[in-house]
């Protein structure tokens, strides 16, 4: 009977069976077999949630140089640790991918007459765009094209966008050992052909492994939550929620939109402790808008499954897609999707 | 479950919600499952307000939770914890299953007959305070810190 229990019970509460006596000085393996112990016997999410502040090294982004993050869809991926990669090397980083990306482009892959091969790619560092000290420097990569026309010769239009980043990424640093660079979040804009051909390069150099970042209904709903804590100053947009009803043969979705003062009123209505955010809070925020909608509509939104979620600060859908608005809290985002990621490594 | 030989009369009695109604005589219920789906916050929150309606004496063994979905992390609406905790909080087993696989169906549903046989007093020297104390895991210590 005890032998099916823990076969019933996922592998990790199997593994928090063992005894936790690791001596002092463990190797990195162990180390990282420890913090995974760590995060599937405990709350995997934190019942209690810091809301995103600004750090001090916040005032190091130049407004400027990340605006053209802003306000473009990004496709989120998850990244496992880069091996024996180095900043030093980015314009030799450069040559090899923008010659890998010719190849296959010629190879076929990318079908279509006429096409322009002068593709180059370039590497550059992000500045500013990390949590704390210990997190590795975020670096950018561009897929740019020459224009043909000897008239715009000088300007060169940006075809693929793709970020690496890591904000508050302690946990995974403690576990790797120092040839490893730890960029747990991998941000993607452009067309998904480029995208494949990226990541299979990355994956080939540096051995490394890219997932598709999902997000669920739970952690969309925190989103919205902690979004909606945020003060805004200047143009609010509305506030909105979509939601996936499962139902044959066509699925239906619900859209619900409220004014953007109104989600705040609730939220402050519901926020007990200063600094902190909570389950409970995060839950009763939820739970109000759903009875609200099931008072006038008569249906049981908590039925369904929310898919998207759009407020002033950023906007979120399930399946990895996320556009961020506001420059001010672009790291709190940023340190909230980078503890997705990496609990989906783990 | 009905599918599978059992030395007595087994008979199931779906209900979307409790209390169920008092005007029909029903045998004696020997165990109550708790379906919960974790893609769906609804599904949680009715088994909750049905929770109020049992009596005390069920919550000695005769009770168990059914966790459905946790294998799509991708669509879960409710943390796995959130379940833990309410499983905790009412003593009671809890187990996860992906219902829409042939073979988990089969083995929850193995399980299932199993613990009703026991609840039901059909085992000579088990009963369903033995079964539960048996079913305890040792996550417990660690979910009080919660």
């Amino acid at each position: 009977m005890d032998s099916y229990d823990s076969s019933a019970m996922t592998p990790s509460e199997r593994a928090s069976s063992r005894p936790k006596d690791y001596a002092i000085g463990a190797t990195p393996l162990e180390k990282r077999l420890e913090s995974v112990r760590k995060q599937t016997t405990f709350v995997c999410t934190s019942h209690r949630k810091k809301i995103p502040e600004c750090s001090q090294l916040e005032e190091d982004i130049d407004p400027q140089k990340v605006a053209f993050l802003l306000h473009k869809q990004w496709t989120l991926y998850s990244l496992t640790p880069l091996y024996k990669f180095s900043y030093t090397n980015l314009k030799e980083y450069s040559r090899l991918l923008s010659a890998f990306m010719i190849a296959e482009k010629q190879k076929g892959i990318a079908v279509e007459v006429g096409e322009d091969f002068n593709v180059k790619v370039v590497f550059s560092t992000l500045l500013g765009v990390k949590g704390t000290q210990r997190d590795s420097e975020a670096f950018l990569v561009q897929i740019l094209s020459k224009s043909q026309l000897p008239s715009e010769n000088m300007k060169e239009k940006v075809l693929w966008t793709g970020w690496f980043c890591c904000i508050f990424g302690d946990s995974l640093l403690e576990t790797v050992t120092e040839e490893f660079t730890c960029l747990p979040l991998f941000l993607a804009n452009g067309a998904e052909s480029n995208t494949t051909i990226i990541g299979d390069w990355f994956q080939k150099t540096f051995d490394c492994c890219f997932c598709p970042l999902s997000i669920n209904a739970f952690n969309l709903s925190w989103m919205a939550a902690m979004w909606t804590a945020c003060k805004m100053d200047g143009y609010m947009a509305t506030t909105e929620f979509l939601w996936a009803v499962p139902c044959s043969p066509q699925s239906l979705d619900i859209s619900y939109a409220i004014h953007p003062e109104d989600a705040k009123a609730l939220w402050d209505s519901v926020h007990k402790t200063p600094g902190e955010v909570t389950q409970e809070e995060v839950d009763l925020f939820m739970d109000c808008l759903y009875s609200h909608f099931y008072r006038h509509f008569k249906i049981h939104l908590s039925a369904t499954r929310l898919v998207r979620v759009s407020t002033s600060v950023a906007s979120a859908h399930t399946d990895g897609k996320i556009k961020i608005r506001c420059h001010k809290y672009l790291i709190g985002v940023l340190a909230h999707l980078t503890e997705l990621a990496l609990l989906q490594i783990e | 479950m009905l599918r599978e030989d059992c030395p007595s009369q087994l008979m199931i009695h779906l209900a979307r919600s409790l209390p169920l109604p008092s005007n029909v005589t029903r045998p004696r219920i020997d165990l109550v499952v708790f379906v919960v789906n974790l893609h769906n916050k609804y599904s949680l929150q009715n088994v909750q307000e049905s929770l109020c309606h049992v009596d005390a004496n069920f919550f000695l063994g005769k009770v168990c939770f059914l966790a459905t979905g946790a294998s799509q992390e991708n669509q879960c609406s409710i943390h796995h914890n959130t379940i833990l905790k309410l499983a905790h909080a009412y003593r009671s087993p809890l187990l996860f299953c992906d219902l829409t696989t042939k073979d988990f169906q089969f083995s929850v549903a193995q399980r299932l007959v199993r613990m009703l046989q026991v609840c039901a007093g059909h085992i000579p020297g088990v009963s369903s305070l033995n079964l539960l104390s048996l079913m305890k895991t040792s996550e417990i210590p660690s979910l009080e810190d919660l």
